[in-house]
């Protein structure tokens, strides 16, 4: 079978897509067996297929691979075009992996109008990894907006008590981060063709391709650079989210059904920091270039880390305490993004696949409990270890591994990160290794209150540990921290052909040197590139 | 003057739908009550032999000679585009009012001959080339909205819709035809190319500029642009659904004809006096007409101001008329927005015949447990009209968001999708009633007429939403004078 023939892309696209229409057309909604069972083998399928890729994908070569392309709209120049590279990959079978878990987890968790829950599930996973395939602009807006819609239901109808709340907050948030984007698109477009605003277009012929209007938006001059950069900078900080777009996140987290706050986390917010390393730093290297905009970045980024880790602290509600941990950890990615060189951005990235593979397991964790007790409440618990041995164990496993222990993924994200960031300036890394204080702080405070001490609340006295199939949608979480954790090689040699890429369109020579970053005018001075990366 | 053979043949589809409305006048001495469903599907009958005769004129050689009837008359690639989407909206409209009619206490013969009159007037607007022309049909078509908006005269607010839109209407059209007066004082001809032509070779004077903008507030009356939109709200609320379905697509798409082809073909040369007043009457219709639609609780009254708000979003195309995406995206927009618009109110007379007020949002509880293709067809045209993908209401948007960007109103741009993404909240809380609420309730069906009509607004939604290539590529070459 030779992968580069088929459209194998597409396929592990729509897989979710046909499964989802098949229980449409063809499954009463009485049949909640049937559903399941057809909502899992296709997210299996799904994963399964996904999987080739990662073997069959060539680590060395450079550019976009298992291309495909059709023309769609061509009077405009739109084109169905995808194809991946090593960061869209990792992301690619996060997306698979966490997807078929999100399904599995749901069995005992959802008892109402469940036909629709697992279609829509399946319909997120399409929306989901078509964004992460697209090459052309125009393909990703509409798979990028159109993500949002099956989310927005399933944190409203089957979340919490403020849920339709949290569901517009999220759909108004992103969406209004996102048409501005649009507008960054619809500037590039000019920019390529005739031109708009006084600025000569370049007279090629329409596009909205990926690679070219990235070349193009680098050879951009610089104050347009900037504009366009903050266009597409709402987009994606708002999804990431950046402080101070943080707001709609711990509504949407805390609402939301367990598989909707592990997709949220492992895969949504992934959409963001995906969106600035794929787009905003090859097509701005100017503007990235340019000290406020870099300082205004990294300030966020780091008021995200510290910031948010504070306000985790004081949390009372376990779900929320996780969802605001993410602003923590996803001021991390955007750090060792922004930092720009070779171990901020792959630590970053590999961050992005850590952050989901943990913050997810806690969102199970805390869902499990939940669906025993129907609260989140940290005091109504205590004692749980003694209670829930097993459970208490995958706990502490995925909270040491989420709070940066060594041996578990988090460390190698967070340490690589740092490293990058040291590497630019060491203030950005000093005021990021106060995050990791917190964090250790209120993930270890969190579980002391729950798990240790006597088991004081009579209510929770006989609360049952993890059954078989609970045990299963974790361990696979459990294997993916300590494989990253104790052999990341894999995965970094995945990323360093994208990662050196950007870093080059970056002008990797000519960064300024680290402890000048921030106030000092760039200076031609030595190469950052490839230095510090792990080996 | 003289006819020509041709002439009868390039107004066949006028003169056929002409007929067709005399012929129903002539049944109504027959056809009292009881009969509704046979009126109606004949009066669609009417209306696809319309659609057959403009066919076939449009495919005919005759109409490439220019314009006809002195110059009143012209058959070009942009009015044949029109007059299918009018036909199409009277259709839809009919589909939609055979049930509803059927439930009331009205006959429904003279109200299909109006809609068909309506129909012929603004067939004759979407050809005009000659200022008395467009005016007279113009006033065909408003004349016959006004009995339409107070058909149901037992109901207080049906005629107090009807006074509204009567005294405003006769006020707008005054403005216009004082308007259109100080053009042709000045420039002594009527015809459009001839203005234009007169205009290119003379000073640009005070008193011109003065009749160009009354032309504009007539028309910007017409499309319901603020501050020109008092009226909407009172008259969609009161008038009968289906006339309100009607009144938000039909007059409106007539109206954008014309105004893009007096502005367009008519006046080029003012474009900078009227530019800048354009884009402030957009960007006030964008912000006040959604954010009006945030604080409505009646689902009509939303529905009014929404479309005040795609007005505004429309008018980005008319300031973008230089730029190869201006008129395109015009008829892009509204073939979008006829779907999408049409399909959302069809699918509140849905409610409304089914025993449902249909007058708050609170009636749209539940629906998807009373009848899920309904609630999901109704979220489609809500996703439609916010705008998002993909849809053509995202197309449509697309298309003016890149003519205000080209048109150098970056500015203008930006607000736009604010404002569309602000949209997305009001229209959501029907999605939000439609599926979030636990409200029970006996499941609903649809009457035959409506269903067809819903399908083809959702089918024609997802089609130009997502295959969108041939049809942008039919009306790439719709711009007036084209053929």
């Amino acid at each position: 079978m030779n992968l580069s023939q088929m459209p194998i892309l597409s396929i592990v696209t729509y897989i979710p897509l046909v499964g989802a229409l098949l229980i449409v057309f063809l499954v009463p909604k009485e049949k909640t067996g049937t559903i399941k069972m057809l909502a899992t083998v296709f997210a299996g399928v799904d994963l399964l297929v996904s999987l080739p890729l990662w073997f069959a994908f060539d680590r060395a070569k450079a550019g976009y691979q298992f291309q495909e392309r059709a023309s769609w709209i061509p009077s405009l120049g739109v084109d169905y075009h995808f194809g991946i590279d090593g960061i869209s990959l990792v992301l690619i079978l996060l997306t698979t992996f966490v997807g078929f878990i999100a399904v599995y987890c749901s069995y005992t968790a959802i008892h109402e109008r469940q036909k629709e829950y697992y279609v829509l599930l399946l319909l997120l996973q399409t929306f989901m990894i078509g964004t992460f395939c697209c090459l052309d602009f125009f393909l990703f807006y509409v798979f990028w907006e159109v993500m949002l819609v099956p989310m927005y239901f399933l944190i409203g109808v089957w979340g919490g008590e403020r849920r339709l709340y949290a569901a517009i907050k999220f759909f108004l948030y992103t969406l209004a981060g996102s048409v501005l984007m649009l507008l960054g698109i619809i500037a590039l477009y000019f920019y390529n063709t005739t031109g708009f605003l006084g600025y000569k277009g370049l007279g090629h012929a329409p596009t909205f391709s990926v690679e070219a209007l990235t070349a193009v938006a680098s050879g951009m001059p610089a104050e347009l650079q900037v504009w366009l950069f903050f266009a597409f900078f709402f987009g994606f900080a708002i999804k990431v989210p950046m402080f101070p777009f943080h707001t709609w996140l711990p509504d949407a987290h805390t609402e939301a059904p367990t598989a909707g706050s592990v997709i949220l986390a492992a895969v949504l917010l992934k959409m963001g920091t995906y969106g600035f390393v794929r787009f905003s730093l090859p097509m701005f290297p100017e503007a990235i270039k340019t000290d406020w905009v870099l300082g205004l970045v990294v300030a966020l980024a780091i008021i995200g880390i510290v910031y948010g880790a504070m306000v985790t602290l004081v949390q009372k509600d376990m779900k929320k305490l996780i969802a605001y941990s993410s602003v923590s950890h996803l001021g991390f990615v955007m750090l060792g993004v922004f930092a720009g060189n070779m171990a901020g951005l792959q630590g970053g990235i590999l961050q992005m696949v850590n952050h989901g593979v943990s913050t997810g397991a806690l969102f199970l964790l805390v869902g499990i409990v939940y669906e025993r007790r129907h609260t989140r409440m940290i005091a109504e618990y205590g004692g749980l270890a003694r209670q829930m041995p097993l459970y208490a164990t995958y706990f502490l496993i995925m909270a040491l591994s989420s709070m940066g222990l060594p041996l578990l993924n988090g460390f190698i994200g967070e340490f690589t990160i740092l490293q990058g960031a040291f590497a630019r300036n060491f203030w950005w890394a000093f005021f990021a290794s106060m995050g990791i204080v917190l964090g250790a702080a209120y993930l270890l405070w969190l579980y002391q209150r729950v798990f240790f001490g006597e088991l004081s609340n009579p209510a929770n006295a006989k609360l049952p540990d993890l059954t078989m199939r609970e045990q299963l949608t974790l361990a696979p979480l459990v294997v993916a921290a300590l494989w990253i954790g104790l052999y990341p090689k894999p995965l970094f040699d995945v990323l360093r052909t994208p990662s050196e890429n950007i870093v080059r369109s970056l002008g990797g020579k000519t960064m300024p040197p680290p402890a000048m970053a921030v106030k000092a005018p760039p200076a031609p001075a030595a190469a950052e590139t490839g230095a510090g990366q792990p080996r | 003057m003289t006819f020509h053979g041709t002439d009868w043949f390039l107004l066949s589809p006028e003169l056929v739908l002409t007929t067709a409305g005399l012929i129903l006048l002539a049944l109504a001495p027959v056809f009292r009550k009881g009969h509704d469903e046979f009126v109606g599907f004949l009066s669609f009958l009417f209306v696809g032999v319309t659609a057959v005769f403009l066919a076939i004129v449009s495919a005919a050689p005759a109409r490439h000679a220019g314009p006809i009837l002195a110059g009143m008359f012209v058959v070009d690639n942009f009015a044949v585009f029109f007059k299918f989407a009018i036909l199409l909206t009277i259709a839809l409209t009919i589909l939609a009012s055979i049930g509803f009619l059927g439930s009331a206490p009205y006959p429904s013969v003279e109200f299909f001959a109006l809609l068909l009159f309506a129909g012929v007037g603004m067939l004759f607007m979407v050809s005009g080339s000659n200022l008395i022309s467009i005016y007279v049909s113009l006033e065909l078509m408003a004349l016959s909205s006004y009995i339409l908006a107070g058909y149901f005269k037992g109901q207080v607010k049906s005629t107090e819709a009807a006074l509204k839109y009567f005294i405003l209407g006769a006020f707008s059209s005054a403005v216009l035809l004082y308007g259109l007066s100080l053009v042709y004082g000045v420039g002594g001809k009527l015809g459009l190319t001839e203005l234009a032509q007169m205009y290119a070779g003379t000073q640009r004077t005070n008193l011109v500029v003065l009749g160009i903008l009354l032309v504009l507030a007539g028309l910007l009356f017409k499309i319901a642009a603020v501050p020109f939109h008092v009226w909407t709200p009172d008259v969609y609320e009161g008038s009968p659904t289906p006339v309100t379905a009607f009144f938000a697509v039909g007059p409106k798409l007539a109206a954008y004809a014309i105004l893009a082809r007096i502005f367009y073909v008519g006046f080029p040369k003012f474009h900078a006096d009227w530019g800048l007043i354009v884009a402030l009457v957009a960007a006030a219709t964008m912000i006040w007409g959604n954010i009006a639609a945030l604080l409505q609780t009646n689902v009509k009254r939303m529905f009014a101001y929404s479309s005040i708000a795609h007005a505004g979003y429309a008018l980005l195309g008319v300031l973008g008329f230089q730029t190869p995406f201006g008129l395109w995206g015009i008829l892009v927009y509204l073939l979008a927005y006829t779907f999408m618009n049409f399909g959302a109110f069809a699918l509140v007379i849905f409610l409304e015949t089914r025993g449902y007020a249909a007058e708050t949002v609170a009636d749209f509880n539940g629906l998807a447990k009373r009848n899920m293709p309904a609630a999901i067809v109704m979220l489609l045209f809500l996703l439609s009209l916010a705008g998002i993908p993909p849809t053509a209401g995202f197309i449509g948007k697309y298309y003016l968001f890149t003519a205000a960007m080209k048109a150098g109103y970056a500015w203008l741009a930006v607000l736009a999708v604010l404002a569309s993404a602000v949209s997305l909240f009001y229209y959501f809380r029907i999605a939000a009633a439609m599926f979030f609420s636990e409200a029970e309730g006996a499941p609903m069906k649809g009457s035959f007429a409506l269903t067809a009509a819903v399908i083809v607004c959702a089918a024609g939604t997802l089609v130009v939403g997502i295959a969108p290539e041939r049809v942008l590529e039919v009306l790439r070459h719709c711009v007036p004078g084209t053929y």
